[in-house]
């Protein structure tokens, strides 16, 4: 499984009710229903991944996250996840808001563009970064909403959100002294969980 | 059909027919004493009897799926396209029962059968059946054939109704379910068309009330509309402008009000067809099944409420230019099972043949069904059975 995915599938509670929005392939799901009987959903537009979720028995739902999650009633997931799929949507945003509509917590992973890889691309060779994390050339990049961890840190504060958890990894999550002192510059990868603001 | 069958076909088969002789009490408060339903089977039953699969028609489907009654036949049965050896519906893994519905006229108890009461033809007085009805037979004959659970309930169109109804009411008999191109009721509009293709067959002059048989007529003009009508709706604004356009059958137009259009041509042909080898009387009770299917409606609007009973998981599949049972009333089905926390899948297919997609070729549906038929195998753990 992919490093992302092992760390928040450690995150998980038995038997929780996970909704996944950009599920792929599944393994995170199919992993979670195997370890620790969670129920749960995804939602996918590529076709081989919604092909590969029936294949392999998890729920897989044809749903467009940038459509709304407007057939989905308030709080009825315990956790929502979204791996790699934020900055593709067209209103980030929102969707954080839909995300913690339907669900107590959500758990966000995207790729951290502060990584200081992706300074030097730009900086020095005043390149639009391609990495392992962003493999695409910026013409035909699905990524159009790219941010930082700062970034997000700063969206959660600004919406009053309460931030359990935020980590950053390099691709595969492995802890390192860097990335704990300089998470923004450091981590290629970032990881919150976030909830709604305590009312 | 070639001198030779395709590698991939379930071959020659032939229909069989099962008589029941235990009254059948129906929705409507009238009991069908005794009656009898046709049906094939493609493939074999295993020992412990865990690898059924059941194929539920649509409107005017019938029990011929797949394979060929013989070797003349120009046209394979209805679906098989997914039914066959290494088809999404594996008849090497799984033995597939196709039935025809009561109430049809395809060799089960219908209204061209004897009313033992008045040792008459049933004619119009044959009860209106609905979905439960026609689920209820299906399990008597399952019974007959000594399948207490399927591995699967599959049906497109009213035939996914049909697998609605054994999800809810048979939970324990059914392992997994699969509604194609289907809706959980029909909208105002879906009842508009039926009523006007009722009304096409019930006012021709030779319908007499549904007498017809005992007149020795056929309503055939009131069957050819019904069928032309119901025709425009399986089809889709883009399939039928891409297969007529409007092309004209000789190179001018005639001014008048003969076939001009190759469209008009084509829609008189398939009412043609129709007319002559469906029943009028079979045609309005169908239609009244599809237009009473409203499992929601038992529980205040709820439908997730209705399906709280399934237990099996779910693919639902609909055909994007579907209009007569568009992608939203999938949809509508999808949410309702995940409220009611059932495992289900759902895909939206990319086709441009309306509603009658369910019936084709097409690659994206074949992996969808496909992949889902091969899961249900493996958690059955279902061997090669020839």
């Amino acid at each position: 499984m992919r490093a992302d995915l092992k760390l928040i599938h450690d995150w998980i509670p038995q038997g929780a009710r996970v909704l996944d929005l950009g599920c792929g392939d599944g393994a995170l799901l199919a992993a979670l229903a195997r370890d620790k009987q969670v129920v749960g959903y995804g939602l996918e537009i590529d076709p081989d991944g919604i092909t590969a979720c029936i294949e392999r028995g998890v729920s897989v739902i044809e749903q467009d996250i940038d459509d709304g999650l407007n057939n989905i009633e308030d709080d009825a997931y315990d956790l929502v996840i979204m791996t790699q799929a934020l900055q593709a949507l067209q209103r980030p945003d929102r969707t954080l808001d839909e995300m913690l509509r339907v669900g107590r917590e959500c758990i966000i992973a995207f790729p951290n563009f502060a990584y200081w890889r992706h300074r030097l691309y730009l900086g020095i060779q005043g390149r639009m970064p391609v990495s392992k994390s962003l493999p695409h050339a910026w013409y035909d990049t699905p990524n159009i909403h790219l941010s930082t961890f700062r970034d997000f840190g700063q969206l959660c504060r600004d919406k009053g959100l309460t931030i359990v958890d935020q980590r950053v990894g390099n691709g595969d999550h492995e802890p390192h002294w860097s990335s704990r002192l300089w998470p923004n510059l450091c981590g290629e990868t970032a990881i919150f969980r976030v909830t709604r603001a305590s009312r | 059909m070639p001198d030779t069958l395709p590698p991939d076909s379930v071959g020659l088969v032939t229909p069989q027919t099962a008589h029941f002789d235990t009254p059948l009490a129906l929705a409507g408060g009238k009991v069908l004493s005794d009656y009898s339903l046709v049906y094939e089977t493609y493939g074999t039953l295993n020992a412990e009897r865990n690898n059924a699969v059941l194929i539920c028609h649509a409107l005017s489907g019938h029990h011929h799926a797949a394979g060929f009654h013989d070797m003349g036949d120009r046209k394979p049965g209805w679906w098989d396209a997914y039914i066959g050896p290494g088809k999404a519906i594996d008849t090497e893994r799984f033995f597939v029962v196709s039935l025809n519905n009561l109430g049809g006229c395809h060799g089960s108890t219908g209204p061209a059968s004897i009313n033992p009461d008045t040792q008459r033809a049933w004619g119009p007085e044959f009860p209106v059946m609905t979905v439960g009805d026609w689920v209820h037979s299906q399990a008597r004959l399952a019974d007959r054939l000594g399948i207490e659970r399927f591995a699967a309930v599959i049906g497109g169109s009213l035939g996914g109704m049909q697998v609605l109804q054994w999800a809810m009411a048979y939970p324990e008999r059914i392992a997994n379910a699969v509604v194609i191109a289907a809706t959980p009721r029909l909208s105002a509009q879906n009842i508009a068309f039926n009523e006007v293709a009722r009304q096409a067959i019930r006012s021709d002059p030779d319908f007499h009330d549904g007498w017809y048989e005992e007149h020795g007529t056929v309503p055939k003009r009131g069957l050819k509309l019904a069928r032309m009508i119901g025709h425009i709706t399986y089809l889709s604004e883009h399939s039928m402008g891409a297969k007529f356009g409007r092309d004209l059958r000789t190179d001018q137009l005639n001014f008048g009000y003969d076939v001009e259009f190759q469209v008009e041509s084509y829609l008189r042909h398939q009412g043609d067809t129709f007319s002559t080898s469906f029943d009028a009387n079979t045609y309005l009770l169908m239609t009244k099944a599809l237009d009473y299917f409203d499992p929601a409606a038992l529980h205040g609007g709820d439908l997730a409420a209705a399906l709280a009973p399934a237990q099996c998981p779910f693919l639902v599949v609909s055909f994007t230019t579907d209009w007569r049972f568009a992608p939203p009333r999938s949809r509508e089905l999808v949410d309702a099972l995940m409220r009611a926390d059932k495992p289900v899948s759902y895909a939206s297919i990319d086709s441009p043949h309306g509603h009658d997609a369910f019936l084709l070729p097409h690659p994206r549906y074949e992996a969808v069904f496909g992949g889902f038929m091969r899961r249900v195998a493996r958690d059955l753990q279902l061997e090669e059975t020839t």
